[in-house]
């Protein structure tokens, strides 16, 4: 049998052991049905002779889930070709649980998606005791739902208030966890017990039935209007809409057919799955989503960005230059992924100061339940605070995170470059400084990059990487496999002005900025931009940040564009005009207590500062959709032309940088995924709309559309 | 207008705490209307055959209170065979709406006699019962942005301005007015007590008025929305309303309308049944109004309706002597004044459903017998009914004294 093999056990049960060729997991498509489909024959022809089936998988996990690549094809096809195909997984499940033979899940590792859902069509669900394999449906995240029948059956069997937290945020469970939620009925210790356990338990129960066929069943808490549920039937939809702003529609889908799945026969619950799955497939959401955060996120993760013809390396010690915010971060995250860092700072007090944020961190985490103490300890003596430079002599790579000053910049990596090997690299976290500037001081440029870390590190999961003009596609190399290693997500940039993520976030403050000036409502900016799926608006946003650390990189921008003969701080000149004001009457920001709001410290809201309306007035009537799109729009024009000037080469490494460094929109698939999912002829005609009504910095480059095509072409992959 | 539909009279229960503890919990809902009708029935004297339907307001129509519940309470009070009986569902205004109807069909000169009213025992039959897609259908929920109406109460506050204070002023009054309407029976003409099978008084008056109110005890009530809101209802406004910062809910359980069980039952006829039976009309239906506005803020449908009504008879405010505003929430009521500049001494004279209690689908016909009792009673002539309604509707009701 093609993709799976089938044998009789000597007790008489029927052993299916999934194995799809050419791929590390099995998942759901076109050849998985046809295997399925020829299984079920044979379980039906030989039903008489048999006990019992096992189904289990030959990779090391079960099933992965639903084949992407289906799923795009699938949309590209058409609604209607959706509804078939999760109609035609579903016949074959429900002619599994009804073969009249106990049917046993024997998972040997992760079953995810589809892969859970063929299990929720059997009798009992066995799991192996393994750390790594996951349990759920993470369908919501791909803006789908699990239409396998995940969504009924599992209403079903753990009742509505228990299966939505599964269904709608899309969590992943581990065995012990998916134990006590009941999407898995036991646990054995090893792969040898699992097909045991399996033949044992079809011998004990020969009449297998599921619940939902049983005369008189009745959903677990009872059905929307149970007591148990109609409370939280009533709340959900505005709890989902506050978290997606109405942009993700998946969820709320999710809730309505759990929810309607309770007023209806498993065959009507069964129907109404599917034709709202055909629904989500056809959403613009769905596609983005599985373009930019599935699709273009394997890519990165699988090296396609990464320079071919050099080897991984796995950087082991560390230095971290500087322990404050974002040293002590990074810090942080290369402990915890097993690097060991040295921790420098002006003195071993500082130094400790900083070890001191790793500490709290991780108690925090023992508390939690989260970690041991035994990994507590382990992870805080890998971080070894120093106040001496000599200590880093024998690091792989040291990351110098001091203040933003090219003087002194430079002279750190003097000293440093004195005690390390010739092969070590050395990076710069750096916002605002070109690389190439800062590298004029090293002994070996080609081995000086930029690594752009986030605040919080340790919440943050991106890294720009920056490689100036001398950098060695081998140095870049070796910073990808290290920010990979603390699980981070490395996006590839060029050494232009502001980089990619400062530049394109920058212009949202300073298009908030402009319209406060203009004189719009600044409550209405900061609504419309959450609105658009900002996680935050622009005023609030330069609150969080400080005007005047803003004012000081926008002065030294001014500076740079003085020597450099470039004009890159006149892209958010508003912005820069905005802090000095605010910064010079005493409300730079929340930190201290003021800024664009009014901090009340005793309950920890904040309020619109009144005195914005009084000097910019707050009553120019603009359209909404105005407001929207120049919010919107400004990154993404911005982002746009970082693409036509090379500052990022491809779509995907500005599709997950906006997501990642700055929370762009997620339903959007990021900036230049919203520019496809928008069409480029009907972007660039709104932006020319924009430009034409507000200013010369909605203008879209030339001929975007060929710069947009070459930087989708399909990764390239490497060697690596 | 070829028929003109009179008012012959107007009754209901007292209103009782719509709890477990509450003096009508122990009453069955058909029983608070079949004791109304037969009240009715006495009053005028009446031929209970020439009654060609009885149509019932009820907000929760299902359980003891479901099944056509007006056909139900005909046959339990022993009326004639030929009376036809059916419910009415528009939430908040199926009172009123059963009032216009008839009306309606008065004017229209189909038929001649007709109860109007409505019953509600929320002790018994708990709002949110019976469920609805308006508020359990996840879908529409989300497109039309529906949110609990005590967070949209308290985003017409927020909107209006109308701080936790000025709220808790509004019901202070009511508590004050309506206290005083009890003690001086201003609602006796109206109230028929409840009794059992042998007579023996269950309840007589509204008990669920508290004359003892304080700005003070006001203030120390927590809100009732700021939980919801903080779920997601406050983004669910802000949404709609990007202009509002954050929702100000200052709606707590004193300034909302109560809880409460309670019935009403409204005669309302033709000339001809009036000839035909002797009876003496009280009052006359002249003009009504249904609207419906945006459902988020969803309560804001009282100055609509009433302005939709006044442009069709071509009155203006200064023309009606008396206005009963359903107290919802004090906001509704405050909103409703703001909008149509209605002097304060012309609304809810006598309290309102924050003191007295809001039986969903009797209210209706509850107010229009307080106004034609109060016109009565000052000798004043036009009198306007005005209730808000959930999915953002309104509904009122000119009534002219005879």
């Amino acid at each position: 049998m093609k993709n799976a093999s089938y044998e009789i056990r000597p007790g008489g049960a029927a052993l299916v052991t999934i194995d799809m060729d050419g791929g590390a997991v099995n998942v759901m498509n076109d050849a998985f049905l046809a295997m399925f489909n020829e299984v079920l024959d044979r379980l039906e022809a030989e039903r008489d002779n048999l006990s019992g089936v096992i189904v289990t998988s030959g990779k090391s996990t079960f099933i992965a889930g639903g084949d992407i690549a289906k799923i795009l094809e699938l949309r590209g096809q058409g609604a209607e070709a959706g509804f078939a195909f999760v109609q035609g997984l579903k016949a074959q499940l429900r002619r599994l649980e009804t073969l009249g033979l106990p049917v046993v899940a024997a998972l040997n590792g992760s079953a995810l998606g589809g892969g859970l859902e063929l299990a929720l069509a059997a009798h009992r669900r066995i799991a192996v005791e393994d750390p790594k394999a996951q349990f759920g449906f993470p369908e919501v995240g791909l803006g789908l739902l699990p239409a396998g029948g995940g969504i009924v059956r599992s209403v079903r069997m753990l009742g509505l208030m228990n299966a939505l937290p599964l269904l709608t945020e899309g969590r992943k469970l581990g065995p012990a966890q998916a134990l006590k939620a009941g999407l898995i009925d036991e646990i054995v210790a090893d792969q040898s017990a699992l097909i045991a356990r399996a033949e044992a338990w079809i011998s004990g129960n020969p009449e297998s039935i599921q619940p939902w066929d049983r005369k008189g069943f009745a959903i677990p808490g009872g059905d929307m209007f149970a007591p148990a549920n109609a409370g939280a039937v009533a709340m959900f939809p505005s709890m989902i809409f506050k978290k997606t702003k109405g942009l993700l529609p998946a969820a709320e889908r999710i809730l309505t057919v759990a929810a309607e799945s309770t007023q209806v026969g498993f065959h009507a619950a069964c129907e109404l799955e599917s034709r709202a799955f055909a629904e989500l497939l056809m959403t613009p959401a769905a596609e983005n989503l599985i373009r930019t955060m599935f699709l273009q996120m394997n890519e990165i993760n699988a090296g396609a960005s990464r320079p071919s013809g050099h080897d991984r390396r796995k950087v082991r010690t560390i230095g971290v230059l500087g322990a404050g915010m974002m040293g002590r971060g990074i810090a942080y995250s290369a402990a915890i992924s097993g690097i060991k860092v040295f921790l420098k700072d002006i003195s071993l007090e500082a130094a400790e100061k900083g070890k001191d944020y790793s500490r709290a961190l991780l108690e925090k985490a023992v508390e939690r339940g989260k970690r041991s103490i035994e990994d507590r300890d382990a992870i805080l003596a890998r971080i070894i605070p120093t106040e001496s430079i000599a200590d880093l002599a024998d690091c792989d790579l040291v990351i110098e995170a001091v203040f933003e000053d090219v003087a002194l910049k430079h002279a750190i990596t003097r000293e440093v470059e004195s005690v390390l090997r010739q092969d070590a690299v050395v990076a710069t976290n750096t916002s605002t400084l070109p690389i190439s500037m800062l590298g004029e001081a090293s002994r070996q440029p080609d081995k000086f990059i930029g690594l752009h870390f986030f605040s919080p590190v340790d919440k943050m999961h991106i890294v720009e990487i920056i490689c100036s003009n001398q950098t060695s596609p081998d140095t870049l190399a070796l910073a990808f496999d290290f920010v990979q290693s603390i699980r981070k997500t490395p996006i590839i940039v060029n050494d232009s002005r502001g980089f990619f993520t400062s530049r394109v976030f920058s212009v949202f403050a300073d298009e908030g900025d402009r319209l406060l000036k203009d004189g719009v409502n600044p409550v209405v900016i900061e609504n419309l931009a959450r609105q658009i799926g900002m996680p935050v608006g622009p005023l609030a946003v330069q609150d969080e940040v400080m005007m005047d650390m803003l004012l000081r990189s926008f002065e030294t921008n001014r500076l740079l564009d003085e020597q450099l003969g470039d004009n890159y701080a006149s892209t958010y000149e508003v912005c820069g005009e905005f802090c000095d004001l605010m910064s010079s009457i005493g409300r730079p920001g929340r930190s201290a207590g003021a800024g664009f709001y009014d901090y009340d410290e005793e309950n920890g809201s904040k309020t619109l500062w009144p005195g914005l309306k009084e000097r910019f007035g707050g009553d120019t009537q603009l359209p909404m959709d105005d407001i929207r799109d120049r919010l919107l729009f400004r990154m993404v024009v911005e982002a746009a032309r970082c693409l036509d000037e090379g500052v990022v080469a491809n779509v995907r490494d500005g599709n997950v940088g906006s997501i990642l460094a700055f929370g762009f929109p997620v339903h959007t698939g990021g900036v230049f995924q919203f520019i496809q999912s928008c069409g480029v002829d009907a972007f660039v005609a709104r932006a020319g709309e924009l430009a034409a009504a507000y200013g010369p910095r909605f203008e879209m480059p030339d001929d975007f559309k060929s710069t947009l095509n070459r930087a989708s072409a399909p990764a390239s992959r490497s060697a690596a | 207008m070829p028929h003109a539909a009179y008012i012959f009279d107007a009754v209901r229960t007292p209103r009782g705490k719509g709890k477990s503890d509450g003096s009508l919990h122990e009453v069955k809902p058909v029983r608070l209307v079949a004791d109304l009708l037969t009240a009715l029935q006495e009053r005028c004297d009446l031929d209970t055959a020439m009654v060609s339907d009885v149509v019932l307001g009820c907000g929760q129509a299902l359980g003891e209170q479901g099944g056509a519940i007006g056909k139900a309470a005909a046959l339990m009070a022993g009326w004639d065979d030929r009376v036809a009986g059916c419910q009415v569902d528009r939430f908040c205004g199926s009172g009123l709406e059963t009032v216009n109807t008839a009306a309606t069909r008065i004017m229209s000169g189909m038929e001649d006699l007709i109860v109007a009213g409505g019953v509600e025992s929320m002790s018994r039959i708990p709002m949110g019962s019976g469920g609805g897609a308006l508020f359990f259908d996840s879908e529409l929920m989300t497109k039309a942005g529906s949110v609990s109406q005590g967070v949209s109460a308290d985003l017409i506050a927020t909107l209006g301005g109308y701080s936790r204070e000025d709220v808790d002023a509004f019901a202070l009054g009511s508590q004050l007015k309506a206290a005083e309407a009890k003690a001086n029976g201003y609602f006796d003409k109206s109230v028929v007590p409840v009794r059992d099978a042998v007579g023996q008084t269950i309840l007589s008056h509204d008990e669920f008025v508290k004359p003892n109110t304080t700005m003070e005890g006001l203030a120390a009530l927590k809100p009732s929305f700021a939980k919801m809101g903080a779920m997601g209802m406050d983004a669910v406004c802000l949404a709609k309303y990007p202009e509002v910062a954050s929702i100000d809910h200052v709606h707590t359980a004193g300034n909302s309308s109560g809880v409460v069980d309670g019935a009403s039952a409204v005669l309302i006829g033709s000339e001809a049944a009036a000839k035909d039976l002797n009876l003496t009309p009280r009052g006359r239906i002249v003009s009504m109004a249904l609207v419906s506005t945006e459902p988020t803020i969803m309560l804001t449908g009282p100055a609509p309706a009433v302005t939709k009504l006044l442009a069709r008879t071509g009155l203006s405010v200064d023309d009606i002597d008396l206005f009963e505003v359903n107290e919802a929430f004090a906001s509704v009521v405050l909103r409703f004044r703001d909008e149509l500049n209605v002097p304060e001494e012309k609304i809810n004279v006598n309290g309102g459903a924050i003191a007295l209690g809001h039986p969903i689908g009797a209210t209706g016909g509850m107010l229009v017998g307080t106004v034609l009792d109060e016109l009565e009673r000052r000798e004043l002539k036009r009198g306007v009914c005005v209730l808000c309604i959930g999915g953002g509707m309104g509904i009122a009701t000119l009534i002219e004294r005879i």
